[in-house]
């Protein structure tokens, strides 16, 4: 085993865990919505990438730029219709909610699409890589790890360094004094779930180059998702970031030990973390 | 200017199946300064919660300006100029003191309040912008929690119990806040357990008594046996 390559993909596979996480950790963060149908809105969007591209006569990358912008509406019109409905409650309503999304979901895809296994397919770039010395790095993981930076230096920088985010933070702490201050708490819940699911559509387009998806993929991505946030620490985007490569880490590592063990160390390493220092590496907490 | 600007009529609130103000008459005028006293359990905080528009189950009505406002919403009431306090000064906690400062400009209401003019009143504050809130002391939270409400420019300012619990040099240094803020033409409501303070600080008093008002009048004018026959019925 090469460790340096080992490591090296890792952490690239981590960029791609990220995109999965982070949306997630969006509306968990502002309004404490654990999103049980986030792994299947994953799938839906490489679907709908796929669909599209299809039926326009698309590239890939033009339909994805469609479905981001259609999952941020989606995330709106989602939160404002159903999901606002489920909060205020106890915990269990949003999480029963989101269930039912995720079997609707899974079986419309099913529905649709049937159980066959389907890819987006951009030509040569998804094999295309450049080397660095004794190692060959793929130009698309490149990429993937790159938008994940890049997602996770804009969310950072929207909730620290803008009013938007100021309101989230504030919301997140206590609704009930935020809407004192005049925040219409409804409207942003909608804005938190447009960009969740807008950073969804993101993690959408890399996933469904990287793999071949069927429609019932969705729980194991909501998974890594969840392990990515509690090994990096709740309320901060790089501790999500963190956490997601560090899962990348692992399962490649297990991956190279031997193919069955991948997926395993990693939740293994999910554990250990959990067993350690069950706060996450790098929380944020809020005294 | 004709009518008060601010007025509830008949108001009553419930918690549920419990009943916590029995048809509340209540009027503030442009730039007034009143103070609502009376025991726990009195109704004082569910009042300030009704005219905020925090609290839902409500009858009666709330008049300001000359519009019905009894069926706004807590943010459309604050996007008004009705600004409240809340008790236990509910700072955001994981934001720092200027970003809790800067929070009351979410009512969208520019004005003569800015956050140079909230340092200069409280200038404690000056220093401790950028600590996070929960840092600050009780008293320096109570001056974050009303330059955040003044920070939304209000025209009415409630403020429910802002003395509870803080040294006596800190409450005087709160009161002393109290001419600057009304020179400005914002008119104030004051919930407060110490009797002599509120009626040193203002115009009227209503004592609340079981969610009733049992005692309404001019400060100077009320004596002392009236408020204590009205706080304790006796």
């Amino acid at each position: 085993m090469n460790w340096v390559d080992t490591i090296v993909q890792g952490i690239l596979l981590g960029g791609l865990f990220a995109l999965f996480a982070m949306g997630l950790a969006v509306i968990y963060g502002v309004m404490r919505l654990i999103n049980i149908a986030h792994g299947d809105f994953v799938v839906l969007g490489a679907y709908l990438m796929l669909s599209i591209a299809l039926t326009a006569h698309l590239s890939p990358f033009a339909a994805a730029a469609i479905v981001v912008v259609l999952f941020a509406v989606l995330g709106y019109v989602l939160q404002r219709t159903i999901l606002d409905r489920a909060l205020g409650g106890d915990l269990l309503a949003p999480l029963v909610v989101t269930y039912g999304l995720s079997v609707i979901i899974e079986n419309g895809l099913q529905q649709a699409y049937s159980a066959d296994s389907h890819s987006l397919q951009i030509g040569a770039l998804e094999t295309a890589s450049v080397h660095f010395g004794p190692i060959a790095v793929g130009i698309m993981p490149l990429l993937v790890f790159g938008v994940a930076l890049a997602v996770a230096v804009g969310l950072e920088l929207l909730f620290n360094a803008t009013p938007l985010g100021m309101a989230f933070r504030a919301t997140s702490d206590d609704r009930a004094t935020a809407r004192l201050m005049g925040v219409r708490d409804f409207q942003l819940y909608g804005y938190a779930a447009a960009i969740s699911l807008g950073v969804t559509a993101l993690a959408s387009f890399f996933m469904g180059v990287k793999y071949t998806f069927t429609p019932t993929l969705g729980p194991s991505f909501l998974l890594y998702a969840f392990e990515a946030i509690v090994i990096g620490g709740m309320g901060s985007f790089w501790g999500t970031f963190t956490g997601a490569v560090i899962l990348g880490v692992a399962q490649t590592i297990g991956f190279a030990i031997d193919p069955g063990w991948g997926i395993l160390t990693g939740h293994l390493v999910f554990l250990a973390v959990l067993v350690v220092r069950p706060q996450g590496l790098f929380p944020k907490v809020v005294a | 200017m004709s009518g008060p600007l601010l007025a509830s009529r008949a108001l009553a609130a419930y918690y549920g199946d419990f009943q916590a103000l029995f048809g509340i008459d209540l009027e503030l005028g442009e730039g007034e300064r009143i103070a609502i006293i009376g025991a726990n359990g009195a109704g004082k905080s569910t009042f300030l919660a009704s005219l905020a528009g925090a609290l839902a189950a409500k009858t009666g009505e709330i008049h300001f300006d000359g519009a019905r406002i009894d069926g706004r919403d807590a943010a459309s009431v604050a996007r008004l100029g009705i600004a409240l306090v809340p008790e236990g000064r509910r700072l955001f906690p994981s934001l720092t003191v200027e970003e809790n400062l800067r929070m009351g400009r979410f009512a969208g209401r520019p004005g003569p309040w800015t956050l140079a003019r909230v340092y200069d009143l409280f200038p404690v504050l000056r220093e401790k912008r950028r600590a996070p809130a929960p840092s600050l002391s009780g008293g320096q939270q109570q001056m974050a929690a009303i330059g955040r409400a003044l920070m939304a420019n209000p025209r009415v300012l409630m403020c429910d119990e802002v003395s509870l619990g803080l040294a006596p040099a800190v409450v005087r240094a709160i009161y002393g806040a109290l001419p600057l803020i009304s020179a400005d033409g914002i008119a104030v409501i004051l919930v407060e357990q110490d009797v002599e303070l509120a009626r040193k600080s203002t115009d009227r008093v209503y004592c609340f008594t079981h969610g009733r008002i049992s005692l309404s009048g001019r400060s100077a004018e009320l004596t002392k046996d009236a408020i204590s026959h009205a706080y304790f019925g006796v």
